[in-house]
């Protein structure tokens, strides 16, 4: 795809132009051509999705080690969250709609992780970051839980141990191609084995 | 008449009193009329998801107006039960779980971990290891406490902070990429050394990092030192004598931004820092303002020991040339049946630690930080037990609050800097 | 740290000054010195060493548990004792049994000792007597058992491998 660049001199021009359009003042062929410029015909949940992956609001909320990768992919300029669009952080859950499992979740802390979940407003989003968030990894004992998707639905888990920031830059990604309709499917994809996801 | 803008905000609040309540008690059944709304006490709670925590810290506070009565701390979301996992791991393996406490300084954590094995086992260890480990332990403590700077200035609302606290972490944390290839939780300290010798380079990017460090921290100066509202809100606030620090068992920057110029490093020297010269800061007064100074003035200190670490770093081997207690290089494997051998006995069953008990304590960012190492003679510790300073300091926040208005007791929890992985292990 | 010579010297103050009872042995370990006391004397041997002796030890530094499970008697719990001025340490131990594991709180002498003898109340079982506030610290408090001694099973879930999936029939659900 060649890039064009319109001239200045027809921007007027085409304000003009879409002015008519809107006036309802443009006929025929002229119409016609317009509107196969100007206009995106879409169904509404596309352009709702759209917007909802550019501006996801995470939850400013860190269990352990991993809160600090996290705020680390926030708060340094090396990886600047807001050029996903998720850099807003809210401290209320009713604001947040993507909530970052950062760390260890202790049998302490499992039901107040659900309440938090279930304070979010829909359409909400889980990430479940690191390998303790995610199976409990190394601390497999008495006082953890094996794995935050046993009490609430996490749409993308982010292995390492913390993972690196683009770790989680990436899962953000992936969950922003969830939102559009399109989730990544991984090895399924690689192996041809659509079709066997486990149904919930 | 002064200029009202002049007055300390705290002069300006009327409406509530200073004073500690009376040795009546205030009954909250009684009806409140408008003469003594001051007197109802009300309880809330913060936590244990709140951006000011610092964590999964949930505090009970009791507040009368906006003065603060009594705060009580509760812990334990965070609880791991590291210290249980440790018993099922041979000791090798359980550095990796010691360095998941304090997440922030993860070097400290390996650091007395293996102080306490290497005495159980009565290893020497090499002076360029040494060197290596206390070049490293002092990056991480300018590591800890940038981010302590961070978080702390973005809780009393200089947001600015947050980004370049961030940004000059992140040259530390490459540093130590550079050496062990992790982040954060880099295990790079073994039982008897360090686990690889720097890689070249590495030298070169420290000394300009140390070049560059000086005038960062002189622009944090910058920013905060001189703004009122920080001098407002820091100075003044959050006093704990000396004498009632020590009864808590206070250590670390808390105990020297009140005057007391207990350091481990100093008193007990461990590792080779009994060869380093550099200051002990120390405050006057112990408020909050001092703390940050006493931080700051801290990453100075180390930058000086970093200097001279990379200055005098000896020649020889990074790690024991104990066979049983250390792998054998690489390149052995393929020569030495021997070599071999040692390998698969450290590998699959790790060494046997003779039965006793020890405590080595380290000067971590925070305090003392203590490891209680319990062998029972088999390849796995019998109880690991870390006195993690920000478990003990967390029960001087009482002694903080009490009396301050609440804007200041969230400017407290910052300045105490209490790592919650730290304080439920 | 005082030597072996210390120690001994240390020990034969506290029989004097508190009871002959009081020590029931002393260690001296990787450089380490540690007095032995019996569970009924540890705060009047606390409170000697903080106050009384002549060689004053004001701070306590850490208080643990700990489980000899093998050995009886079973529980121990630390004091590492710190002297600033002399930069010495100390550390006193004493053993008690897991059917009747009461000390007395030494909050009172020490103040830091209120979250630490928390914890080991919550790990290892072992009442304070005279505690101020004594509940659990880190577990929940409706949690049941001591997590931390060595015959409380370790926890957590079966790590799966293909080798082994077949004992856990159904683990998938």
């Amino acid at each position: 795809m060649d890039v064009t660049r319109t001239k200045v001199s027809d921007l007027r021009v085409r304000q003009l132009k879409a002015q008519q359009l809107l006036r309802g003042e443009l006929e025929g062929k002229d119409l016609e051509q317009e509107v196969e410029k100007r206009l995106i015909f879409t169904r509404f949940e596309e352009a709702q999705n759209w917007a909802r992956k550019n501006a996801l609001f995470p939850l400013g909320f860190g269990l352990a080690c991993c809160a600090i990768e996290m705020i680390t992919v926030i708060g340094s300029p090396r990886n600047d969250l807001s050029r996903f669009g998720a850099e807003v952080i809210r401290f209320s859950p009713r604001q947040a709609d993507l909530l970052i499992i950062s760390g260890r979740v202790a049998t302490k802390m499992a039901p107040i992780i659900r309440r938090l979940y279930d304070q979010m407003l829909e359409p909400k989003w889980v990430i479940s970051m690191g390998a303790c968030a995610s199976t409990a990894g190394m601390f497999n004992n008495y006082a953890i839980v094996a794995g935050c998707d046993k009490f609430l639905p996490v749409d993308v888990y982010v292995p390492g141990c913390p993972p690196r920031p683009e770790a989680l830059i990436y899962s953000i990604m992936k969950l922003q191609d969830k939102i559009m309709g399109h989730p990544d499917m991984g090895w399924r994809e690689r192996y041809k084995a659509q079709g066997t996801e486990e149904s919930a | 008449m002064t200029d009202p803008t002049r007055v300390p905000y705290r002069e300006r609040e009327r409406s509530v009193t200073m004073e500690r309540l009376g040795e009546e008690p205030v009954s909250g059944t009684a009806a409140v009329t408008e003469g003594d709304v001051q007197d109802e006490l009300f309880t809330i709670n913060i936590g244990p998801h709140h951006p000011a925590t610092h964590g999964v810290l949930r505090l009970l506070t009791t507040l009368e107006g906006e003065i603060v009565r009594d705060v009580k701390p509760i812990i334990g979301y965070v609880h791991t039960g590291i210290e249980k996992s440790c018993e099922d791991q041979q000791y090798w393996k359980a550095i990796t779980f010691v360095e998941r406490m304090d997440y922030l300084a993860y070097y400290y954590n390996a650091m007395a971990f293996c102080m306490a094995v290497e005495r159980l086992l009565e290893e020497e260890v090499p002076p360029r290891a040494q060197y290596l480990r206390v070049l490293h332990l002092e990056l991480n403590r300018i590591a800890s406490h940038l981010f302590w700077i961070a978080t702390a200035a973005l809780d009393i609302g200089a947001v600015t902070m947050l980004w370049w606290g961030c940004r000059d972490r992140d040259l530390v944390l490459d540093l130590f990429e550079m050496s062990s290839g992790q982040r954060i939780h880099t295990r790079y300290f073994q039982v008897g050394g360090v686990m690889e010798d720097i890689p070249p380079g590495f030298e070169a990017k420290t000394r300009e990092f140390v070049k560059v460090m000086p005038r960062r921290l002189d622009q944090y100066l910058s920013l905060l030192d001189r703004n009122e509202i920080w001098l407002n809100r820091t100075k003044g606030t959050g006093v704990v004598p000396v004498e009632r620090l020590l009864e808590l068992g206070v250590t670390g920057p808390l105990l020297r931004a009140a005057g007391h110029p207990w350091d481990l490093r100093k008193g007990t020297p461990y590792s080779a820092y009994d060869q380093f010269d550099f200051k002990v800061p120390v405050g006057t007064v112990g408020d909050n303002y001092d703390r940050f100074r006493v931080r700051i003035e801290e990453m100075r200190e180390s930058l000086r020991i970093i200097e001279q670490a990379l200055e005098g770093l000896p020649e020889g081997p990074h790690i024991t040339p104990n066979r049983k207690v250390a792998l054998p290089p690489r390149h052995e494997l393929a020569t030495s049946m021997e070599a071999l051998i040692h390998h698969f006995k450290l590998v699959t069953e790790g060494f046997r630690v003779p039965p006793g008990e020890t405590y080595a304590a380290v000067e971590s960012p925070r305090g003392e930080l203590g490891c209680f190492v319990l062998a029972d003679g088999s390849a796995k510790p019998a109880r690991v037990h870390m006195r993690d300073p920000s478990f003990v300091n967390l029960q001087s926040l009482p002694d903080m609050a009490k009396g301050g208005l609440i804007a200041d007791f969230i400017a407290c929890v910052a300045m105490l800097d209490p790592i919650l992985g730290g304080v439920d292990r | 740290m005082p030597d072996a010579t210390g120690l001994e010297l240390i020990a034969q103050r506290v029989r004097e000054g508190v009871s002959p009872e009081a020590v029931t042995g002393t260690a001296f370990y990787r450089g380490e010195a540690t007095l032995e006391v019996a569970p009924s004397a540890v705060h009047d041997v606390l409170a000697y060493l903080r106050d009384a002796d002549e060689e004053p030890w004001p701070l306590l530094m850490s208080l643990h548990g700990c489980d000899y499970l093998p050995e009886e008697p079973r529980l121990g719990v630390h004091y590492q004792l710190l002297s600033m001025e002399r930069t010495d340490r100390l550390n006193v131990k004493t053993r008690i049994g897991v059917e009747d594991p009461i000390l007395r709180s030494v909050v009172d002498l020490y103040p830091t000792a209120d979250f630490q003898e928390r914890e080991v109340y919550d790990m290892f079982g072992v009442l304070f007597d005279g505690h101020p506030d004594h509940r659990r610290i880190l577990m929940p408090e409706d949690y049941e058992g001591f997590p931390q001694r060595r015959d409380f099973p370790m926890g957590g879930e079966p790590v799966l491998f293909t080798f082994n999936e077949d004992e856990y029939p159904r683990w998938y659900d």
